[in-house]
Order: structure tokens, then sequence, then C-alpha cells
């Protein structure tokens, strides 16, 4: 069984020097630019709602990688990380949140509306569930055009709740759509336990009600997440319908700048950084020598400037002028090509 | 050869999907029992069999979901038209509507637009009570980003569904239920019409009366019954709830001094009311009179015939309006 590019879809043990390389520089950029937007946050210059995506970084990564450039994207409004993990210009990120022209949505999303149509990244949706049947009609429109693409959906086990979860993969399912279903449990809907909003805590057994292949999935691991995500478009680009991945998860850091952390213990983040998804993908290539030190040293070193650049970026970029305020509401004319 | 054919208004809007089909192969129909079944409405009887059972897609009862997915495989460069049973039904749809379908060209920067066609039936008359008679056409003509228009003629259901198909950005597309069976001629090979002016169905000099949708046909009759007393109304079919044609509205109202504004919807918030000030803004020094509003009665529309037909304005409370609105000038 193989991959669309070839590769075992379970490579652990084949897990290459360069390959390892490539999803510790994801990580390590995902988290370092988070932590880059908390600062800027706190000194004004990002504003609005910010979430940041510290602790899930195995899951984007991850995931992304077994992806192909023709498959589409739809997160959610934690999703500077997915962005990233896909190859959405980091300055551009940057400057969307900085309300900069040169933003991946000129200024008129934010933090939460990262759109970029060059990687099909359909979005950044901050309606919790809105974008399961955006996911749906995207692989609809691929099914009917004829073309072998998958569309991934990234959310939070709090969609669960909402009707249009069910909706979505009930369409999935029935109509056999190439759907990736990703859903990141990090165990807390804002401040919401799990078990405090939900009757069914186990949630890809909404999944198997609807017939929809699922697995569940250590998301602090991103060897296991690429393992998942490879077997999982695998067997949809085979077979067509839709596969389920509830990847277990969490947020190191609060749900957003907003956030004063009432409803968790201290002790139980502090646990879950022991497992986070960096330190431990370390510890097992240092342990196996895949990379050292120095390497991964390098890594930092490169990150730190790709995240200098992209705030350099941000900085340098013009705020669009209040006259075109009402651009982009409706297609103009010229460009309505029927 | 191309002499006038009559047709019903639901005959036009099938023509309009059938035609819609043929054209292009990246239009499709879904919606709840658009299908097999034929339409709630009987509009797409006899499609399936004609373009399968992919192209027009029957749907579980899941507005939500399949709004939604029209909005995505939009994105996925279809031509989706999306029905909707029922204006009432689209509120399980509207987060769809106005979160996604709405923003997506503003929110990601014009990268991406939406061209999605969403139908559905609207207003009472029909005796089917409070869960499916309202006229919440002013709810989506509040929202930036998606246009709205409303067919009042069998010319315009036949013509304006290519026209939004055409058009890259939502087109939500509201039809009349009473209207359905409404029989009138047009050209046997009628197409394509424009969705963004209103149109003077009846010239006059003494009042304007402006209107859209299900309302059009009882307007003319009260024209029709004014007129032979003396009165000349001038009637403005909207057509485009959003944007609504200022020049034309305007432009009669000049002409006449007067306008009253008939509206299914209920008063407070309505489109009369935007429409109202918009003559107030652009024309209150040609005013002989104050501009007046024939809405719905303020409550859910009810069941029993007399009651419903209490609730809903009707061609005699359109002439007694009128002549309240000419004698006090």
């Amino acid at each position: 069984m193989t991959g669309p590019d070839g590769k075992a879809p379970n490579f652990d043990d084949t897990l290459t020097r360069e390959h390892a390389r490539v999803l510790v520089a994801k990580m390590v950029l995902i988290r370092r630019f988070e932590e880059k937007c908390a600062e800027l946050y706190s000194t004004g210059l990002i504003r609005g709602f910010l979430h940041l995506y510290v602790g899930e970084e195995a899951n984007a990564v991850g995931v992304m990688e077994a992806l192909g450039p023709a498959d589409a994207i739809v997160a959610t409004y934690r999703e500077h990380g997915h962005a990233l993990a896909r190859g959405v210009s980091a300055g551009a990120i940057m400057a969307e949140m900085f309300g900069k022209v040169e933003g991946t949505s000129r200024g008129r999303g934010g933090s939460m509306h990262i759109f970029d149509a060059a990687t099909k990244f359909y979005g950044g949706n901050a309606i919790v569930g809105g974008g399961l049947p955006l996911a749906v009609g995207l692989a609809l429109a691929d099914k009917m055009q004829g073309h072998n693409n998958i569309t991934c959906c990234f959310f939070g086990e709090g969609a669960a709740a909402e009707g249009e979860f069910h909706e979505s993969l009930n369409l999935a399912a029935l109509w056999k759509l190439p759907v990736l279903f990703v859903c990141e449990n990090n165990l807390y809907a804002m401040g919401t336990a799990l078990e405090r909003s939900e009757s069914q805590t186990e949630i890809y057994r909404h999944a198997q009600s609807y017939n929809v292949p699922s697995e569940v999935v250590d998301g602090m691991d991103v060897l296991a997440v690429e393992a998942a995500a490879r077997r999982a478009c695998d067997k949809i680009r085979k077979e067509g319908g839709p596969y389920f991945l509830e990847n277990k998860t969490y947020r190191f850091r609060a749900h957003s700048m907003f956030d004063a952390e009432l409803y968790r213990e201290k002790t139980e983040v502090e646990e879950w950084k022991t497992r986070g998804p960096i330190v431990s993908f370390l510890d097992k290539v240092k342990s196996e020598g895949l990379l050292a030190d120095h390497d991964i040293e390098n890594i930092e070193q490169e990150v730190a400037a790709e995240v200098a650049e992209a705030v350099s970026f941000a900085e340098r970029g013009e705020f669009e002028p209040i006259g075109d305020l009402a651009r982009d509401v409706y297609t103009p004319e010229a460009e309505a090509a029927p | 050869m191309n002499g006038p054919v009559e047709m019903t208004y639901r005959e036009a809007v099938r023509q309009a999907l059938q035609d819609a089909l043929r054209r292009d192969d990246r239009v499709f129909l879904m919606g709840e029992d658009v299908g097999r079944y034929g339409g709630a409405y009987a509009c797409s009887k006899g499609l399936q069999e004609e373009f399968g059972e992919d192209r027009v897609r029957d749907t579980p009862l899941a507005e939500s979901g399949f709004t939604g997915a029209g909005i995505g495989a939009a994105l996925g460069g279809m031509r989706p038209i999306v029905e909707i049973m029922t204006v009432n039904f689209s509120l399980l749809a509207i987060d769809q509507i106005v979160n996604n379908a709405a923003t997506i060209r503003h929110m990601s920067g014009g990268q991406f637009s939406v061209p999605l066609v969403i139908r559905m039936a609207t207003g009472g008359g029909l005796q089917l009570a409070a869960q499916h008679s309202h006229s919440l056409e002013v709810w989506y003509a509040h929202v930036p980003g998606v246009r709205v228009v409303s067919p009042a003629t069998v010319a315009d259901a036949r013509g304006m569904l290519w026209t939004a198909l055409e058009c890259p950005d939502p087109v939500i597309m509201f039809e009349p239920a009473t209207l359905y069976n409404m029989k009138e001629a047009i050209p046997a090979d009628a197409g394509a019409v424009d969705i963004d002016r209103a149109k003077v169905r009846r010239e006059g000099t003494d009042i304007s009366l402006i209107t859209y949708g299900g309302c059009l046909p009882k307007v003319t009759m009260a024209a029709e019954h004014l007129a032979s007393r003396g009165i000349l109304c001038e009637v403005v079919d909207l057509r485009s709830l959003r944007p609504l044609d200022d020049e034309v509205i305007v432009g009669s109202v000049v002409k006449t001094h007067r306008a009253l504004i008939i509206d299914e919807g209920w008063r407070s918030g309505s489109l009369a009311a935007e429409i109202s000030s918009r003559i107030m803004e652009q024309a209150f020094y040609e005013l002989d009179a104050p501009v007046e509003r024939l809405c719905s009665a303020e409550v859910p529309i009810p069941y029993a015939r007399h009651l419903e037909e209490a609730a809903l304005p009707q061609t005699e409370d359109v002439i007694q309006s009128v002549l309240k609105i000419v004698g006090a000038s």
C-alpha cells in the first residue's frame, strides 16, 4: 500500500534525516511564528481575536505532508499553523494580521481569515462547523469534474456539537465524496470541556455512525499523524469516499488573547507540555541519530530569520486607501467572465 | 414563428432550469425533492430523467449542509443552483448564506468568488400558515455581498436564471409561491433578461405604485381599476431587491409626485421602509404627499383564509390607499 507519491503510508521505520528535518523545521516555524504573534499582540500591532496553535503543530504538519498541490484545504480560525504548513507565505500571513494590503486577504480578514488561492487554502472560517459544508462542496465539484483531488477539512471537537458537522458527514458519506475530515480534539471548546458538552466524547464514533472510516490518532506525534493521513488519502484516492481522523491534541496557550484560563488546571497543561509534539519528536530523532543538536540549532536560526523577515515584510507594508473600502464586495464587471 | 406562447410561471422556471442545464456542464441543481419528486412546486419535473441524478441532485433535509455544499462547489468551479423549498426553511441555511456566500470574496481580498444561485419560494396566499408563508426577502437584501432578485412575471421567471448564473457573485432568487400557476404569454424564443434594473410595468402620471414579486398582479389589477376612475397609476416592478434601482424608482416619483410602496414583508424594518427613505433622501421636494406603505399585518401569517387575506396586502387595500393619497394631496 503506497500513497500518491509512492511513499509507504506507514513509514515510521524508514524516516530519513531529510524528512525529519522538514518536519522539525515546519513545526518549529509554526511555534516561533505563534510566539511572535503573541508578542506583537501585546504591543498592539496585531488586534482582534488571535488564536494560537502552540502545542497542536503536529496535526497541520503531519496532515499536509500527505496532501498534494491540487488538493484543497478548509481550516478554522486557529489556522496560522495550517497556512504555514501548507506553504502560504509567512510574510503575507503576518501582513494580514497587521491589516496591511500585502496581507493574504488585503487586510480584510485578519488572523481568523487567511485565504490563499495559490495553495488552494480556502480560509480561515470563524463559524464553528461552518467550513465543513464548504469542504463537502469543494469535494463535490472535484468529483463532478472528474478530478482525483482531496479536500481536507480541519475543525475542533467543538464542531461535533453543531448540526453542520452531522449534515456534512452524512452528505460526504452519502455522495462518496473525497473529503479528509480532521478533527483536532484539543479537549476544550473555548472553555467548555468535552465531557461537559458532548454526550459522546469519542468523536470518531460519530463518523462511524455515518459509515465514514475513521481512526483515532495521537495528535502530539507528527509521524503518527502523517502516517494516518497517508493511509486516509490513499484510501480516499482509491475508493473515493470520505475519511475521518480524530487527532487527540492539546493547546498549550489560552483559547485567545482574552482567555484567563479559569477552566483548566495548570498541572494539566504542564503534563501535556511534557508530551509536546516538538520536544518528543526531537527526542526521537536525536536518539536515533537522525539530527544532532547543531542541526536543530541551524533550524532555529533559519526559522528565526524567516519570522523576522515576515515581521519586517508586514511592517514595510501599506494600509489600503480608505477609498478602496468597498472593493471585493462584488466582482467588478470587467472580471465577470461568464 | 416567434409568436407569443402562453405558459405558467412554473413552466417558465422549469424551462429556464432545463435551458441552463443544457447550456453549461458546470450547472447542476440540488435541493430537497428536486429530482425524483420533481420539485416541491413541480418546477423541476422531468429534469432528473433528462440530466441524471448527478446534475439534478436530491439532497437530505439539511439546508445548511447542502447550501454550504453549493458554496463550496461554486468555489470549486461549478455553477450550482441550490433550491430551498421556502424562505422559512432558508433560515436553517442563513449561516452559510450570510457568513460564507456573502463574505468570502471580501474576506479573501478578492481571491475567491462564489458564483452560486439560490432559489426559493416565498410569500403567503396559499393557506400554508406561519412556517411556510413569510416574506423575508429583506433579511437577505440587507446583506452586502449577495444580489437578491424576485421575478414577478413569466418572462422574468424564464429569463432571470441564466443571467444570475452568469453572475460571478451569489444571487438569491425569490419565487412567489402564488405566482407558479399564473399564465402569461411570452415570445417562444424568450431568453435572458437583466437582473439589476427595475421596470415600469404600467405608465401613469398620478402616483407611483412601487412593488415586487407576488404583489405585482394585485397592484396591476388595482391600477386597472383606478384607471377606470380616472386615476393613472405608474406601476414599478423592482425586480432586483439588492441592489435597488434608485434611478427608476426616483425617476417615477419625480414624474408622479406621489408614492405608495406595496411590500408583502412586515412593515417594521421592511424593504418598503428602505425605499421610502431613499425617496425622501433623493426626491423630497418633488413630493406632493407623504410616501405611504402597504405591508403585511404584523402577525405570523395565519392559516384561515379570511385571516390570511386580512394579513396580506390586497388589491382593494391598494385602491383605498391610492384614493386616500390622491384625495388628500
